[in-house]
């Protein structure tokens, strides 16, 4: 008799809607299979048993005293504000800065290093720089394990990547904190490289640990599709080039950030 | 939030009930939005209770659990105008409480790393095991009334990734349907499963050792098929 398993039992006791009946029939019949579901039973059984702590009725009331100092005077409302006229006039102020900011900083010369503002804003950048650096290096050594892994000539059909989702889903935490940063300092496309790595560093993590060969495969068509490798790997010299700039040897003609839009 | 159909028990006058709830929620964010602000005061004091059992479940404590609530709130608010008045308030300030919750999880997490020395569980789980619990056959409320096994099932949940605990929270304790779930953890109906799935067999492995053998013997003597969570997955 063929059991059933693990993750057909705890499917099962978790309401999966596929072969349900089929599987209750085989318990009927099979001890084993009835003992092992009811281990799963037992354990999800004593958790249904953790307390949480009691909060009273007038906890919602409490919670109001907390935000309400804390509220604007008006909600936020989204996107309808955008279709006020004088936002648009706003708007337009801003492009014009904006845009005048951008022309201005093409023209005007570098300011000498060398002020104590300006070393303190280096040395954020500096350490910035080097922590993306690092981090963009290792989601790449995930990746590219990924990427080159091929399933097994012979022996278990399930390739096995609990150790790379492990670090894909380590890596996630640290990439949403860079790629919240960029945003904040406007490099829209480190922001934008971030973002599609978060989509693919996610895809790993919450991808089973032991896989199928076609799974593998699929997974790679995905890391190929975003063609995330290349835009990290583009990053990460740009910014490995950012920390030793003395090393850094293209001229100043052949900028990186094209290369990175490029990417 | 969607949640799984309820058991055959459910009855036209709950239906009705949330329908009511539903509506004058509609009516309360119409009002805040109009300028009303202690309008809001209304959907706050609704919906707490509600987001603190998620976040408490989420974060494992009382204070992160509050700041979850709060936070969840303000931005709420702040983001009121993206909220489609025909959707289902509560659910939208759920889905922004998990969010918010996942977030300090995983900030709770780097800062304990940053703290601690390797965790000491592994240390505590060379003990035997049937130490930790009574002689005679435990019922779930007594096992979970045994601090020595509350305090392993919380360091348990505590070693599952957030989005693992999201999604073990969400389907096992919240009956969350399992789109909703993949919408909170951005991923795809079956990665959601597979989530799930691996949640439970974290826990199972973690946590067997000290209430399995038991446990089981205390299942089998009720005799009783275990109820499904919902009708799907």
């Amino acid at each position: 008799m063929k059991h059933l398993t693990e993750e057909e039992l705890i499917a099962y006791r978790e309401g999966e809607p596929t072969q349900r009946e089929a599987i209750a029939e085989h318990l009927t019949s099979c001890t084993a299979c009835h003992t092992e579901l009811d281990r799963i039973e037992a354990v999800l059984s004593a958790l249904d048993n953790l307390p949480v702590p009691e909060r009273g009725p007038e906890y919602g009331r409490a919670v109001w005293q907390q935000i309400a100092p804390k509220l604007p005077e008006k909600a936020g409302r989204g996107w309808r504000v955008w279709l006020e006229p004088r936002r648009w006039v706003a708007i337009g102020a801003m492009a014009a800065i904006v845009i005048a900011a951008f022309v201005a900083g093409r023209w005007t010369k570098k300011p000498d290093a060398g002020t104590p503002a300006a070393s303190v804003a280096q040395v954020r950048e500096r350490v910035l720089v080097v922590a993306v650096g690092d981090h963009l290096g290792k989601s790449e050594m995930v990746l590219m394990e990924l990427a080159n892994a091929t399933p097994p000539a012979s022996g278990p059909k399930q390739i096995n990547i609990a150790a790379e989702q492990q670090r894909a889903e380590d890596l996630l935490d640290a990439n949403r904190l860079y790629r919240e940063t960029a945003q904040q300092n406007g490099d829209a496309a480190l922001a934008d490289v971030l973002d599609d790595l978060e989509r693919v560093l996610m895809d790993v993590a919450h991808s089973p640990q032991e896989i199928t060969p076609a799974k593998l495969e699929s997974l790679q068509k995905r890391i190929e599709a975003h063609g995330i490798l290349f835009k990290v790997r583009v990053v990460g010299k740009e910014l490995q080039e950012k920390q030793n700039p003395t090393n850094s040897a293209p001229p100043a003609t052949e900028s990186k950030a094209g290369e990175r839009n490029k990417a | 939030m969607i949640r799984m159909s309820e058991s055959a028990g459910s009855n036209k006058d709950r239906e009705a009930l949330q329908n009511a709830a539903r509506e004058s929620d509609a009516i309360a964010v119409e009002r805040t939005l109009a300028g009303e602000r202690d309008a809001f005061r209304v959907l706050v004091e609704r919906h707490s209770q509600q987001l603190f059992r998620l976040a408490y479940r989420m974060t494992g404590n009382e204070h992160d659990a509050e700041e979850v609530v709060q936070e969840a709130f303000l931005r709420a608010y702040r983001n009121l105008g993206q909220f489609g008045s025909r959707a289902n308030f509560g659910t939208w300030a759920y889905r922004i409480a998990a969010n918010y919750a996942i977030d300090r999880m995983r900030q709770r997490r780097n800062e304990d790393a940053r703290r601690s020395a390797p965790s000491s569980l592994a240390e505590e789980q060379e003990q035997d095991p049937l130490d930790l619990v009574a002689d005679e056959r435990p019922t779930p409320d007594r096992l979970a009334g045994n601090t020595e096994l509350r305090k392993k099932m919380e360091e348990a949940l505590k070693e599952l990734s957030s989005s693992e605990r999201t999604a073990f929270v969400m389907r096992h304790w919240e009956g969350c349907a399992i789109e909703e779930i993949a919408a909170v953890l951005k991923s795809t109906t079956s990665a959601a499963k597979n989530t799930v799935f691996r949640s439970v067999q974290k826990l199972r492995r973690a946590l067997e050792p000290y209430v399995g053998a038991r446990g089981a013997l205390q299942a089998k003597a009720a005799g009783a098929a275990p109820e499904p969570r919902g009708t799907e997955l």
